[in-house]
């Protein structure tokens, strides 16, 4: 085991120096400066663009500064944003935890969706819960997050005028109103992804979940007089699970990576749309750190993807 | 308009015959800006006079919570690194200049004690030198004295080239001395005519000495401040999150009584223009959102809910058509549209003169702009029309066909006009842009009905706007024969905005396409004038000379104006934000309040 993770490790650092080689000359290649705006602007002469240009080394070669970016990430330091000169991990620990509580939440609401209406929809095909449950599902996932979005802020906000649609980070109030505040504003996107991820999870819990009910095991378990819940959730659930497991590890990384289109509409101050907002302005460092993280937690979900089949179905070993 | 003209509306000024406003309405027409018209009058004698904005409150605070909703959120906040707009806008919640403009155009003190004239001694009859009085008992928002060592050392700060501060521009051709405590004087180099620009305004504003010391020049990076300013503003910084929040609270010690009138304010970013438009005006979950770039078709109807209501203020804005004459297709050592070569119908004047009457300016306001874009004929009008109060412009299709029939241009077999084996046959390009591609198509539609070809072309505005020395679809290399973008006057004095036109700001290879001459318009004559204005103290002369400038671009039709595009703001019905459009949007904050 330890060996095996070992061995992992050890492939995930070639892995992630590819990546970050390829984000980098992909990033060095693009058009435009961070400073490009100060171009426009008569009253700022060119020198001045030159000299932060020269400044923040962005004239050196690309070999070069993907080397000087390469040792600085090693010893921990993840550089300064262009935009803001500010260091890069205080701007990702600032947006990180909207992130994490709006698309959390979204990826348990999705789970807590998924998980019974799939089971229950697969334990009695093509009943009319099973049809009903599957229309919804396709509905759901057809539809992109962007229009869901604004569809939720046309009814919601303007015309029923419950919910805010400006997320906002700080809320102005104490107690249980500040509670309500932030549960309040999370409603819609939260549910904007939830039920995005959750219709087509159902699909995936369903069809997993078929698979497991016609084994011959799971016909003995019954002949042995098993009640159907024991059966259901001891000997059906846990053996399909495991390809769900897999689906729900990989998408962990998308919590910290937020959801640039969601968090745009609601103005949700996560790392998607400081991603978002970092390419628009060419903010190099702060586009390189969050893809890079990104892509880290990437292959570590994998791996633990890979432990946790281990422990659902104990026949798998690692050498 | 010639010089004796001016001093005779200047005169009429004076006695009262036409109103301040109205002269600077004027100025206006001609292409000059309103700081500048107003600084015409100054140096004639007539004092500044901001018509101080209304405002009820009798008591400091007891405003409650101001929600400031701006779809692109500040990322900086030290005003000497702002990169646009937004950046100064957040940071004039904490910092202040000594002098900010208003919608007029009129300078309103703000750390200054009163505003330099030549009857307070303050101007230098030679234009050499400024000399301001500071306000006293003016505190930073740590209590430290606001002084004249504050201004000095904002001037050592933005010209050390090691700060790299985008502000040099304001502050580089001058020098700050403290005569005391309360007084510094800025030196000019030479006899300077638009003093009214370091300290003054959008790159006016102050950082207090005693914490950016330091960090002067390499280290300006390093300086905590930079992320928690200390100014002397209105409201005490509390919380900073780059892009999406900037967050004040009232401060207790400002230095005008009964201001400012709310308790906290917050600055959210991020979005979009039309969502932040219906959190004001429709949900009313915001109080004040800005630059509303959205049609004003939706404003309007979003406006119905209500909750709030949309504000003008004029600018020197222009989204106008630059006529190319170089050749776009021809390539002279590695270069197209390079001044080796001439365009091949573009330089015929009827060729011109025919392009700006198919451009129907009536039906772009009317169907794309509305209050946003109000048709001009703007910095190439002429100041009779305007006075005869006819439309400016013109849209006549028969006229252009006249003019092309007269100058020899006949349609093909295609119905394309043709000259001796050369189809007009124009590639018309902007950036992605909504407006933009609809102005396209109405312009289009005229060409075809003269016999002009037109083929669209549109480009990423990252990509147009872009400095790439790479890319050929940047609007400075304007490999197109006619190209559509705004211009922006981001500074109130003409003399940089101008100078878009001189024969020795070409954009070329030789420059990597930085020279600010985008049409590539060549005029002897035009460069004379302008050198003449640059070292003309006299403002009523300079603007005489600006205004003749303004004619030769019109007789040429080097560019063609569309609409202007004033700056646009969303506010809640009963909030009070005067706004100007010669200084941020935030400029008067210190006096915005709610009516009960």
């Amino acid at each position: 085991m330890s060996q095996y993770l070992i061995r992992r490790l050890l492939i995930a650092v070639p892995s992630l120096l590819g990546i970050s080689i390829v984000l980098f000359t992909i990033l060095a290649l693009a058009p435009g400066d961070p400073f490009g705006e100060l171009a426009m602007n008569p009253a700022v002469p060119p020198e001045v663009r030159a000299a932060l240009r020269e400044k923040f080394g962005l004239d050196d070669p690309v070999m070069v500064r993907y080397l000087r970016w390469l040792t600085a990430m090693f010893q921990g330091d993840w550089g300064f944003s262009f935009v803001s000169r500010m260091d890069v991990d205080t701007l990702i620990l600032q947006r990180l935890p909207a992130t994490l509580i709006v698309i959390g939440a979204s990826q348990v609401l999705a789970l807590l969706i998924a998980l019974p209406v799939g089971i229950y929809a697969a334990t009695r095909p093509y009943s009319i819960f099973d049809q009903v449950a599957n229309t919804l599902a396709f509905i759901g996932f057809s539809l992109p997050t962007f229009f869901t979005g604004i569809v939720f802020i046309l009814i919601f906000s303007i015309t029923l005028d419950w919910l805010p649609f400006v997320y906002q980070s700080n809320i102005n109030a104490t107690g249980l109103a500040w509670y309500w505040g932030h549960i309040k504003q999370m409603i819609m996107p939260v549910a904007v992804l939830g039920l995005f991820q959750g219709a087509s999870w159902t699909r995936f819990v369903r069809s997993a979940v078929l698979d497991v009910i016609r084994l011959d095991y799971v016909t003995t378990a019954r002949a042995k007089g098993l009640a159907e819940r024991v059966v259901v959730m001891k000997h059906i659930v846990r053996n399909a699970l495991i390809p769900v497991v897999t689906l729900v590890a990989l998408q962990m990384p998308a919590v910290f990576g937020g959801a640039i289109i969601t968090e745009q509409i609601f103005r949700v101050p996560g790392i998607g749309s400081l991603l978002i907002s970092s390419i628009l302005a060419n903010d190099t460092p702060v586009i390189m750190a969050v893809t890079f993280v990104f892509a880290c937690l990437v292959i570590l979900f994998n791996l633990i993807a890979d432990i946790l089949y281990g422990w659902l179905d104990p026949r798998i070993s690692y050498r | 308009m010639k010089e004796r003209e001016l001093r005779g509306l200047i005169e009429d000024v004076r006695v009262g015959k036409l109103s301040r406003r109205d002269f600077v309405r004027r100025m206006l027409a001609v292409g000059l800006t309103a700081p500048f018209a107003t600084q015409m009058l100054s140096y004639s004698g007539i004092a500044m006079a901001a018509s101080l904005p209304e405002y009820k409150p009798t008591q400091r605070g007891g405003g409650g919570h101001l929600r400031l909703l701006w779809w692109q959120g500040p990322t900086l906040l030290n005003p000497h690194f702002a990169v646009g707009t937004k950046d100064q806008d957040g940071s004039r919640l904490f910092y202040e200049p000594l002098a900010a403009w208003d919608a007029d155009g009129n300078l309103v003190p703000i750390l200054a004690a009163e505003i330099p004239s030549l009857e307070n001694g303050g101007l230098a009859e030679d234009g050499m030198s400024v000399t301001w009085k500071l306000k006293q008992g003016v505190q930073w928002h740590d209590g430290e004295p606001f002084t004249a060592d504050d201004c000095v050392f904002n001037w050592e700060y933005a010209t050390d080239p090691e700060t790299a501060a985008v502000t040099i521009g304001s502050y580089q051709d001058s020098k700050a001395v403290k005569v005391d405590d309360h007084t510094v004087r800025v030196e000019f180099e030479k006899p300077t005519p638009f003093w009214a620009d370091a300290f003054v305004g959008t790159r006016g504003m102050l950082i207090p000495k005693h914490l950016f010391e330091e960090f002067k020049g390499a280290a300006s990076r390093d300086a905590p401040a930079n992320l928690a300013p200390v100014g002397t503003g209105p409201y005490l910084f509390e919380e900073f999150n780059p892009g999406d929040l900037v967050r004040g609270k009232l401060n207790p010690n400002y230095h005008e009584e009964n201001r400012p009138h709310f308790d906290s304010i917050e600055m959210k970013g991020g979005g979009d223009a039309v969502s932040a438009a219906r959190a004001v005006l429709q949900t009313g979950e915001f109080d004040y959102a800005w630059n509303m770039q959205v049609e004003d078709e939706l404003l309007s109807r979003l406006e119905e809910a209500g909750k709030g209501k949309i504000v003008i203020a004029e600018t020197g804005h222009i989204e106008h058509i630059q006529v190319n004459n170089t050749d776009p297709r021809k390539e002279v050592d590695g270069e197209r549209s390079s001044t080796e070569t001439q365009h091949p119908f573009l330089t015929d004047p009827a060729v011109r003169q025919a392009l700006n009457l198919l451009v129907d300016r009536g039906s772009v306001e009317q169907h794309i702009y509305g209050r946003t874009g109000p048709a001009t004929a703007n910095f190439l009008n002429n100041p009779e029309k305007f006075r005869s109060e006819k439309t400016s412009y013109e849209f006549d299709v028969q006229k252009a066909v006249a003019l092309l029939e007269e100058g020899g241009w006949v349609p093909g077999a295609d119905g394309i006009r043709e000259k001796d084996g050369v189809r007009l046959s124009l590639v018309y390009q902007t950036s992605i842009n909504a407006p933009r591609q609809k102005t396209q198509a109405i312009v289009k539609q005229a060409c075809q009905k003269a016999g002009i070809e037109v083929e669209l072309k549109s480009v990423t505005a990252s990509v147009f706007f872009s400095s790439d020395v790479g890319n050929p679809d940047t609007y400075t290399k304007f490999y197109s024969d006619i190209q559509m973008y705004t211009t922006t006057m981001t500074q109130p004095d003409p003399g940089i905005f101008m100078n878009q036109f001189v024969s020795w700001e070409i954009a070329t290879k030789a420059n990597k396409w930085q020279g600010r001459n985008i049409t590539r318009w060549n005029s002897s004559e035009y460069d004379e004038l302008y050198r003449e204005a640059q070292g003309e103290l006299d403002p009523v002369k300079r603007a005489a000379l600006f205004i003749r400038m303004n004619e030769l671009l019109v007789e040429n039709v080097v560019v063609i104006p569309i609409v202007s595009r004033p700056n646009v703001a969303a506010v809640a019905s009963n909030l009070s934000a005067p706004l100007s459009g010669w200084d941020n949007y935030t400029w008067a904050l210190k006096d915005w309040y709610r009516d009960a």
